[in-house]
């Protein structure tokens, strides 16, 4: 121990003990309020949409296919196949151009292009998504009826736009991951007589598998939950799509689209779809964590 | 009865403005091993890592002067860099597997090269295993994961890794600093078994571990070598009395 601290005056020690103290309430608290939030946010979902699921059914409510608050038909399959499709869809396109930018950035790209291209990167993720979804609408809507006939307003404009907003996330993950990856890996392929290119699929890129998965993972939950650009480009047509060209109504664009005049069992069945996408969600959250724990142990 | 396999002449290197080695020059013969030696920061690992070009991964880092392996220059326009990395292969400092199984590990340089019959693969995997000493501690279970081994065991499948490529000329980077004096004794016990077949040059901290297993000893210092030779000769009547400070001890 050293002097000064032992020439302390016993009201001053005390005192120190107290602002420990505070210190730590002050913590505990403000993660309190943040379990707060998710719980009262749980707790007044459920409360709402499970009276609609058990007037409806589970069954019916997840497997029907029709929806038409006004014939009390409360089916949301279509919605959930047009969630899925449109994140899947967009992860696998947004996952693959964010992958391979990201290994421009880490691995090939000199320095100094590298330190332009990702600040540029990262202000795609501060454009708010209605923007995404003007866009969407101004531009992408557009050449799909060109292009292809049809509305322009679908499932593959969805996908495009959501493409588009899951590459910062994959990005800036992905990258960080191959960064990680340890230089003697690189050197030690190298020195083997591997170029660059085998160098990067055959050991770096596999070394940091568990990352990028993960970045992947995460592009999904932010491709579910992504709501105002898709309202704006998807069609929102509660139908079965059958075609990548036909509209879609995904299912945070049921809720948003009609809450506002909703009532009685209409106004809960959409709650209800809320339940539904937050199953969702929270699976995703959960195969990412469970990768990022295999990632520790491995 | 010593033919020159890869010779360094007037040899300068410069990591941006530090000159780091200033007109080098030696001769590194066939089926021997060469160690170099010196003070740490004075040139010996710099001068390995232009032997198989290992160099040119570090920014700001110039080379003037002549490698010649079998007489031809390395730094030749055109020169085939995967081709010279495989025929001078380079074990590191550190072990460095890499993340996959024992067997992935051995057979990634074959595999780089175009070889994918399983049957030639296993071949190269338990010679190049053999080679190194590490087989019949290994051999059961080949598709385990190699981060898994010990120190030792690591280096030695490093060691095995490079072999798997045929090289010509295997460098080494103090490959047993990192380990334990059993260990230690296992791969300079593998290196003369090695040079055999191989030409071998090592950087050495350890000057016991050069006397005992070099034919030939470098003594770098500042960037130059100061004196080179057959080991007996720098290690019982080195030429300059710099040498001779630092092989007694009393620096470096």
């Amino acid at each position: 121990m050293n002097a000064a601290i032992r020439r302390e005056s016993p009201g001053k020690k005390k005192f120190y003990k107290v602002l420990e103290r505070v210190t730590e309430s002050v913590f505990f608290l403000c993660a309190a309020a943040a379990v707060l939030a998710l719980s009262v946010i749980l707790i007044f979902l459920f409360i709402q949409g499970i009276p609609a699921l058990r007037e409806i059914g589970v069954w019916n409510f997840v497997t029907g296919t029709t929806w038409q608050p006004s014939g009390n038909k409360f089916g949301i399959l279509p919605m959930i196949v047009a969630s899925l499709l449109a994140t899947f869809g967009s992860a696998l396109i947004g996952g693959f151009i964010g992958l391979m930018a990201a290994l421009l950035l880490a691995e090939v790209a000199p320095r100094f292009l590298a330190n332009v291209i990702r600040p540029l990167i990262d202000l795609l993720a501060g454009i708010p998504s209605v923007v995404y979804g003007f866009f969407g609408l101004m531009v992408v809507v557009p050449l799909i009826i060109q292009l292809f006939g049809g509305t322009g307003n679908s499932l593959l404009a969805t996908i495009i736009i959501l493409s588009a907003m899951i590459l910062p996330t994959m990005v800036s993950l992905s990258e960080t991951a191959v960064r990680a990856v340890p230089q003697a890996y690189r050197e030690g392929s190298l020195a083997l007589g591997a170029t660059h290119m085998q160098t990067i699929f055959r050991v770096t890129l596999p070394a940091a598998k568990s990352g990028v998965l993960n970045a992947f993972v995460l592009s999904l939950g932010r491709a579910i939950g992504e709501t105002m650009a898709v309202i704006l480009v998807a069609g929102n047509r509660s139908t079965m799509p059958t075609s990548i060209l036909d509209p879609v109504r995904p299912m945070t664009a049921n809720i948003a689209l009609e809450l506002s005049y909703a009532s009685g069992l209409h106004a809960e069945a959409l709650y209800a779809t809320g339940v539904v996408l937050l199953c969702f969600i929270v699976v995703i959250n959960i195969t990412a964590h469970l990768v990022l724990r295999k990632k520790k142990e491995g | 009865m010593s033919e020159v396999k890869m010779s360094a002449k007037d040899l300068r290197l410069w990591y941006g403005d530090f000159e780091a080695l200033k007109t080098v020059s030696l001769d590194m013969n066939k089926n021997s091993v060469t160690a170099l030696i010196g003070p740490s920061g004075c040139g010996k690992s710099t001068f390995l890592k232009t032997l198989n070009r290992m160099n040119d991964l570090v920014e700001g880092c110039r080379i003037e002067g002549d490698v010649r392996l079998d007489g031809e220059d390395i730094f030749q326009k055109g020169y085939d860099l995967a081709l010279l990395r495989k025929r001078v292969g380079m074990v590191f400092q550190k072990p460095n597997p890499f993340p996959m199984s024992i067997y992935d590990n051995i057979a990634y340089g074959p595999r780089v090269h175009g070889i994918r019959k399983k049957k030639v693969l296993d071949e190269i995997v338990e010679k190049a295993l053999r080679g190194a000493a590490l087989w019949d501690e290994v051999h059961d279970r080949l598709r385990k994961s190699a981060m898994g081994l010990s120190g030792g065991q690591q280096q030695r499948l490093c060691i095995a890794r490079v072999m798997a490529v045929e090289p010509e000329v295997v460098l080494m980077d103090e490959p047993t600093s990192a380990l334990d004096p059993i260990s230690t004794q296992r791969i300079e016990d593998l290196m003369a078994e090695l040079k055999k077949k191989f030409t071998i040059v090592i950087v050495t901290h350890n000057m016991q571990q050069a006397a005992r297993i070099a034919d030939r000893t470098a003594f770098f210092l500042k960037g130059e070598i100061v004196e080179a030779g057959d080991t007996l000769q720098i290690f019982q009547q080195p030429r300059d009395k710099r040498t001779e400070d630092y092989i007694t001890g009393r620096f470096g």
